[in-house]
């Protein structure tokens, strides 16, 4: 029976706490009596029959009829899939994407359809190269459909292929691929690893055109995203679902298949890292320092291609399809029942440890950009009801910060580095200011086309992300950070974790109470 | 008198070559060039010796020209145009025997040669034959060289005082420090380069000129591009901090580390990158570096048809002209200055309108420090390595009369 997940109130003989710093670890001791730590809880067991679940989901879906049933054909089937920023890290093949898509195709075979494409819905993310496809869907997926031009990538821009479905209350514009648009059915195989994914954000997104997309990435809906695992009070999921409601309507029959993974996040020799730090035993501290000096012993890109070969062990926890909120509610108790722990209060100081990798970089670099994200956007929003940290208190985060980008993926976020942050670090002026040059520009439009980049304005959408967080925070912290590169950022650097308590006390006083999200892994905090 | 002076010398050369690269201090100490007697000059103008003057040093400046000689980098082109053994040093603020204060426009034209100029009022630059440059001329008392500085028969600004003819020569008001004078014949060639890039912006909208390199030249190619080519916006390649700082102060518009220029004309100008280069690109870039790879990022981040301005002496360079040939990209030296006309049509000498810079920009923030020539190993190697060492301008300062 796993473990739920917990608060630690840290005392004197509390073990100093494992910190992500990139693409290594340090250990950082907490002050006793005023710090806690919330630990996840334990990896959830996996279903037993991962392929006989996704069949009994498609034959027993919920609000909608048995996916056989829906199948015909002389019809236009299109299954449209997560892209490769999620899961993370990578899961160990086969994905879940591969067996709902060959359960699916099963059964459109069955049914006589043969008219069906596969098409990953991928947004503004760059288009992933055939290796990941492969990783996806498998190899008898993609030999199958590939070389037919039948699996292919969304593109935003294609506006010849793209189609307006309609118009929301508010003014939104439902634009999303033209195939999609005029499929009889829609398949959609999602892996829900957080709560802010699934549910009409899916197709909202995924299939969409930047024209769509930014009636709710920007900054007043990202700064009123509270946060964005929780769905209730999410500026960006209430337009989404405004849009779902349209494409409900107005749009093509779609059938969801959602699923959620356990948190068994790193296989060995990295699995120390799932333990709580007072249960290591001598083999763990003894693996964590091998690991952490042969590491730092390393040149970065070598640190790098290591953790990128990382494949998780997730297992499956659930699958239910059908009816797109039906399912999506269904997933989110799914992943609640993963995620959460209830803390009780705020805190004056958040400490969080910043890994190598987020959405936006799987096999490639964490730029400071998306350093940002992660911490502002993604493990500052792990919260329901209140933030952790308490409004104009501090973040504190540990990462090496570096001036490092992929050009390949990540062409525009260069300039943006250069030319955006050294003008404006506030999401409302850059938004004004700087995106429609960036969402126009002809090169990124190009690269984002035909190459693997990331659309020209994703970096804007990676700084909205940590919009709130950004508003919410006193002072933000980047220890162990290249200097000039956090100050560009607007953060304070600080060498050392003990640096960044004294710079801290400036805002939230010399005796600030302090809580660690723990992460590895993924919690999300109830905040009482 | 007691004076540095560089001799012919190939072994000296090659050793400070090869030891450059590793340490600038050996190859200053190692190289041609030497603190030595050497018999007072004559006076080039021959037997009339009409309009020469002795001028006596106050600061004379050390240009990348010179480092670059003394560290046996410089190309062989010019050893048809030198007459050694000379004394260098040709950015000189000197004093005449009347205590009249004298910027030195180092180049030895025709006047100074006993012939008749190009056309009116030319400047000692100006012409288009340079034969007289590379002859004896005086009766054989004025030998062959570019410039004072080249020349064995003047001497040079690295020496307590040598020959100048007074077309060389500009009067500087009491006001001016010599710290500012001292750097009016660098801005002056930044000025010459600037406003080489005029006749290709002409009747565009919104011109961008990408300027590559910060030190001395590209930083006064900056300050006459701000002056004198004012509807350009400005792009600054800078490897160093204060570099940037210093562009940014002279009113650059965009200032970026060297390596992230070619992004920031994009920035500006839109296009794509293809195969390293940019589609389109800078109207011009002046290339302020020499390099063999600033010639080929020159070369690429200027759009097709416009024009490189190679403003740093670019020696011995080995690059693929194709996309030149592709691109019909114009290729202009910068040497020196002379008579330049103004967007307005107005006819003005190059160093007037420097003069005009260096008061207009306070130049003297640019010299960062002044040694004695008894110091020349420490002052060249600190010249050779200015802006790792965060520095612009180094010289000889001769005032007190100590060598």
């Amino acid at each position: 029976m796993p473990r739920p997940g917990f608060v630690l109130d840290v005392d004197r003989s509390t073990p100093p706490m494992l910190f992500w710093r990139g693409e290594n670890f340090s250990l950082e001791k907490l002050p006793a009596d005023r710090s806690r730590v919330i630990y996840p809880p334990e990896p959830l067991a996996g279903l037993d029959d991962v392929d006989g679940a996704i069949k009994n989901a498609l034959l027993n879906p919920m609000d909608a009829e048995p996916l056989p049933t829906l199948l015909k054909p002389d019809m236009k089937l299109t299954i449209c899939f997560d892209d490769a920023s999620l899961s993370l890290p990578k899961m160990r093949q086969p994905d879940t994407r591969q067996r709902i898509i060959e359960a699916v195709l099963e059964m459109a075979a069955e049914a006589g359809v043969d008219d069906v494409h596969l098409i990953a819905a991928l947004g503004l993310h760059r288009r992933m190269h055939d290796y990941e496809l492969k990783h996806v869907l498998g190899d008898r997926i993609f030999d199958a459909f590939h070389p037919r031009g039948t699996l292919y990538q969304h593109d935003a821009e294609d506006y010849d292929n793209l189609a307006v479905i309609g118009e929301t209350e508010e003014g939104e514009i439902l634009e999303i691929n033209k195939r999609v648009a005029e499929s009889d059915l829609v398949v959609y195989a999602n892996v829900n690893q957080v709560a802010m994914d699934g549910g009409w954000k899916s197709i909202t997104t995924g299939v969409a055109s930047y024209r769509c997309l930014s009636f709710h990435h920007n900054p007043k809906t990202l700064q009123n995203t509270r946060s964005l695992m929780d769905r209730h009070h999410s500026a960006l999921h209430q337009s989404l679902w405004r849009m779902g409601e349209v494409l409900r309507d107005q749009g093509p029959q779609i059938f969801t298949v959602e699923t959620t993974l356990n948190t068994n996040t790193f296989p060995k020799p990295f699995d120390f890292l799932a333990k709580r730090e007072w249960e290591w035993n001598a083999k763990d501290r003894a693996t964590y320092l091998a690991t952490q000096k042969s590491l730092s012993a390393m040149p970065l890109k070598a640190r790098r291609k290591i953790m990128h070969s990382i494949e998780s062990p997730y297992e499956m926890t659930s699958v239910q399809a059908g009816f797109t909120p039906t399912v999506h509610e269904e997933t989110l108790k799914n992943v609640y029942a993963q995620h959460l722990v209830e803390v009780e209060g705020q805190t004056d100081i958040l400490t969080m440890g910043i890994p190598y990798i987020c959405p936006y970089n799987p096999e490639g670099v964490m730029n400071p950009i998306l350093v940002m994200c992660m911490g502002l956007g993604y493990l500052f929003n792990m919260y329901c009801g209140k933030p952790l940290v308490r409004e104009g208190g501090v973040i504190i985060m540990t990462h090496p910060t570096y001036r490092d980008f992929n050009p390949v993926h990540h062409p525009s976020y260069i300039d943006f580095f250069e030319e955006v942050l050294t003008d404006t670090t506030d999401p409302a002026v850059m938004s004004e200011r700087w995106e429609k040059k960036y969402a126009e520009d002809e090169w990124y439009r190009h690269l984002y086309r035909t190459g693997n980049a990331y659309h020209g304005v994703h970096p804007f959408y990676a700084w909205y992300w940590g919009a709130h967080g950004q508003q919410h925070a006193g002072k933000v912290i980047i220890v162990g950070g290249d200097a000039p590169t956090v100050r560009r950022l607007g953060f304070t650097p600080a060498s050392t974790m003990n640096d960044a308590f004294e710079i801290a006390s400036d805002v939230v006083g010399r005796s600030p109470s302090i809580t660690h999200l723990h992460v590895p892994s993924v919690l999300v905090a109830d905040v009482k | 008198m007691r004076a540095l002076q560089i001799r012919r010398k190939a072994v000296k050369l090659g050793l400070a070559r090869i030891v450059s690269p590793v340490s600038p201090t050996m190859a200053a100490k190692i190289g041609p060039l030497e603190l030595r007697s050497i018999d007072d000059p004559a006076n080039p103008g021959g037997k009339d010796s009409v309009g020469w003057q002795q001028v006596r040093t106050r600061l004379a400046g050390i240009c990348g020209s010179d480092v670059a000689l003394v560290e046996g980098h410089a190309s062989t082109y010019f050893e048809d145009w030198v007459s050694f053994p000379f004394v260098p040093g040709h950015e000189v603020v000197g004093e005449l025997e009347s205590g009249q204060r004298v910027i030195l426009e180092p180049v030895l034209g025709h006047a100074a040669r006993g012939l008749s100029l190009p056309f009116d009022g030319a400047s000692p630059a100006d012409g288009d034959d340079y034969s007289h440059l590379a002859m004896e001329s005086n009766g054989g008392a004025l030998e062959a060289g570019i410039q004072t500085g080249f020349c064995c028969s003047t001497g040079g600004g690295w020496a307590p005082w040598f020959w100048a003819h007074d077309s060389q020569l500009h009067p500087i008001a009491d006001d001016m420090p010599d710290e500012r004078a001292v750097l009016v014949e660098p801005l002056a060639g930044g000025i010459h380069g600037a406003l080489l890039a005029r006749p290709a912006i002409a009747g565009i909208e919104n011109p961008v000129i990408a300027v590559l390199g910060a030190g001395t030249m590209g930083l006064a190619a900056i300050a006459g591009l701000k002056r004198y080519v004012p509807e350009a916006r400005v792009v600054v390649g800078a490897r160093y901090p204060h570099q940037q700082a210093y562009a940014k102060a002279l009113g650059a518009d965009v200032v970026v580390p060297g390596s992230e220029l070619q992004r920031a004309v994009r920035r500006q100008v839109g296009g794509m990158v293809v195969g390293g280069a940019l589609t389109s690109g800078a109207h011009v870039t002046i290339d302020a570096v020499g390099s063999n790879s600033s010639v080929v990022d020159a070369l690429g981040m200027t759009r097709p048809r416009g024009r490189v301005v190679l403003l740093g002496m670019p020696a011995d360079v080995t690059l693929d002209l194709t996309g030149l040939w592709h691109r019909e990209t114009e290729l202009k030296g910068a040497y020196t200055y002379g008579t330049e006309t103004l967007a307005d049509g107005t006819v003005a000498k190059t160093f007037d309108l420097a003069v005009d810079t260096a008061n207009h920009f306070e130049a003297e923030r640019l010299l960062s420090a002044t040694y004695p020539l008894a110091d020349h190993v420490d002052a060249i190697a600190h010249a050779a390595t200015a802006g790792r060492r965060g520095a612009v301008k180094v010289a000889f300062d001769m005032r007190t009369g100590d060598l």
